[in-house]
């Protein structure tokens, strides 16, 4: 039988190199609108190329793996310690296997640990529940998509956004628009709306795990992620930002309550190497979904 | 248009290609980034002239594998443009440099080069990292990697067919200006409704 930390290797092992199914399908249906010649067109190609040949080779969909954030969720009781050993040891032996490339570097010292752990490196967040299973979830979370996310205050001046839904719709679609093909267009944004500055920002890295195409239980909300994915997509940056008819491959949002005082918008862009994995742990046996 | 080209490139082929041109690239390249750019620009070394005459600079912090005492790419997509943006004018006039691979495109003092010096930039698409690692067909050298270390050195690769589109011609055109311009009409609209 596998331990523990195996298992904590295979989870990082198919994030880096396995593109899950409903992120796949969604670049095949925008490769087959575009039209023939064009760079987007040969962008998506060479996209769906590489996420089958990392697949069946193994290999690093992208060479930036990104932070490797684990989710964590226990029974009531459960230790955390034997979760932290495993996650730490699977993060440098996936390096070593070159699952993942060395991303944690010391800002102070400019020396990069060259085995992905550090202070926070791999990230834990754990939660408990009341279910009688683990859930472990990882996000490899690209730099260069992580660099255009934005968090903004509302009211917003510059935006003429105020505190309402369509200032917030007016926060998504300027740090779509700020964020051209920088990100790895098409991106999958995900908003946090509410909470103070920390909890904004992990309300939308949560929704990370959503599938792509879901719908959200909240109907205003619903349709507000329409609404903006059909209007961030008229904005015409496409894949790369070589133009094309998809920008965005969906929109999650969330909400939670604020401070009378504070209204935070926070927008988190993922690449379109939209990299997350679950594994479960029921009855000591283990599977892994995307 | 789809071209096929083989490095070392003319200027005349060069100065042929228009933005939005598929282009596939094959012969040897040399990969650079922040470091390499910061030597070439301040002390202008002469190991890597050869390779960059009429040749390609590729904006790439690779994942390499050693298997005994050869290196091999595992995975080698591009890395963003724009922190180069204050060398690489003069990196490509200084060395005849034909074409620069990367990501996000690059500003008015690039484009003054590649239009003065004959050059262009080619865009690889960012996260490909898998499909363009297979198009490196093998290491012929490695510069300042112990100095440097993998992600900086300069590594001198043979590749073949390797994917890229030119999104800044020798002429002026670039397609980040056009893309950013049009973009912006809607986020206007959209903004203001």
């Amino acid at each position: 039988m596998m331990e523990l930390k195996e298992h904590f290797l295979e989870l990082i092992r198919q994030a880096s190199t396995d593109l899950p199914p409903d992120v796949e399908k969604r670049l095949r249906e925008a490769y087959e609108i575009e039209d023939e010649g064009t760079p987007a067109k040969a962008v998506f190609k060479t996209i769906l190329e590489d996420v089958e040949m990392a697949r069946e080779n193994s290999t690093p969909i992208c060479q930036d793996t990104g932070t490797v954030n684990y989710f964590i969720y226990l029974p009531d009781g459960e230790k955390q310690k034997p979760y932290i050993e495993s996650g730490i040891w699977a993060a440098r032996e996936a390096t070593r296997k070159y699952y993942l490339r060395p991303n944690a570097v010391d800002p102070v010292s400019g020396k990069n640990s060259g085995d992905n752990t550090g202070k926070n490196a791999p990230y834990f967040h754990f939660t408990t529940w009341d279910k009688d299973y683990v859930e472990v979830k990882l996000l490899l979370k690209g730099g260069g998509s992580e660099n255009v996310g934005i968090q903004y205050k509302l009211p917003d001046i510059n935006l003429n956004a105020g505190r309402d839904m369509k200032g917030v719709k007016k926060c998504v679609i300027d740090a779509v628009f700020k964020a051209q093909g920088y990100g790895c267009a098409p991106g999958t944004i995900s908003v946090g709306i509410g909470g103070d500055r920390t909890t904004s920002y992990m309300l939308a890295k949560k929704n990370l795990f959503r599938k792509i195409g879901s719908k959200n239980e909240n109907p205003i909300l619903d349709e507000m992620e329409r609404e903006l994915e059909e209007k961030l997509n008229a904005m015409g940056i496409g894949p790369m930002g070589f133009g094309g008819k998809t920008t965005v491959l969906d929109v999650f949002i969330d909400a939670q309550h604020r401070h009378p005082a504070t209204f935070y918008v926070s927008v988190v862009y993922n690449c379109w190497a939209y990299r997350r994995k679950t594994m479960i742990i029921k009855n000591g046996e283990v599977s892994y979904e995307s | 248009m789809k071209v096929k080209l083989n490095i070392p490139i003319s200027e005349e082929e060069i100065r042929k290609l228009n933005v939005g041109d598929e282009v596939s690239l094959s012969g040897i390249m040399v990969t650079a980034r922040d470091m390499a750019h910061k030597l070439m620009h301040e002390e202008k070394p002469d190991f890597i002239r050869k390779y960059l005459e009429n040749g390609v600079i590729y904006h790439c912090g690779p994942v390499i594998k050693k298997e005994g005492d050869e290196y091999k790419f595992v995975a080698a997509g591009p890395t963003t443009s724009i922190r180069e943006e204050p060398y690489e004018s003069e990196v490509i006039c200084e060395y005849k440099v034909r074409g620069v691979i990367g990501k996000g495109g690059m500003k008015e003092r690039t484009m003054d080069g590649l239009k003065r010096c004959g050059a262009v930039y080619f865009h690889a698409v960012g996260g490909a990292g898998s499909l363009i690692a297979s198009r490196v067909k093998r290491v012929i050298d490695v510069f300042k990697l112990e100095e440097f270390g993998t992600p900086e050195a300069f590594w001198v690769i043979e590749v073949e067919d390797f994917p890229v589109i030119v999104t800044m011609d020798s002429k002026g055109n670039s397609l980040h200006t056009e893309i950013l311009e049009k973009s912006r009409k809607v986020y206007e609209e959209l903004i203001s409704e």
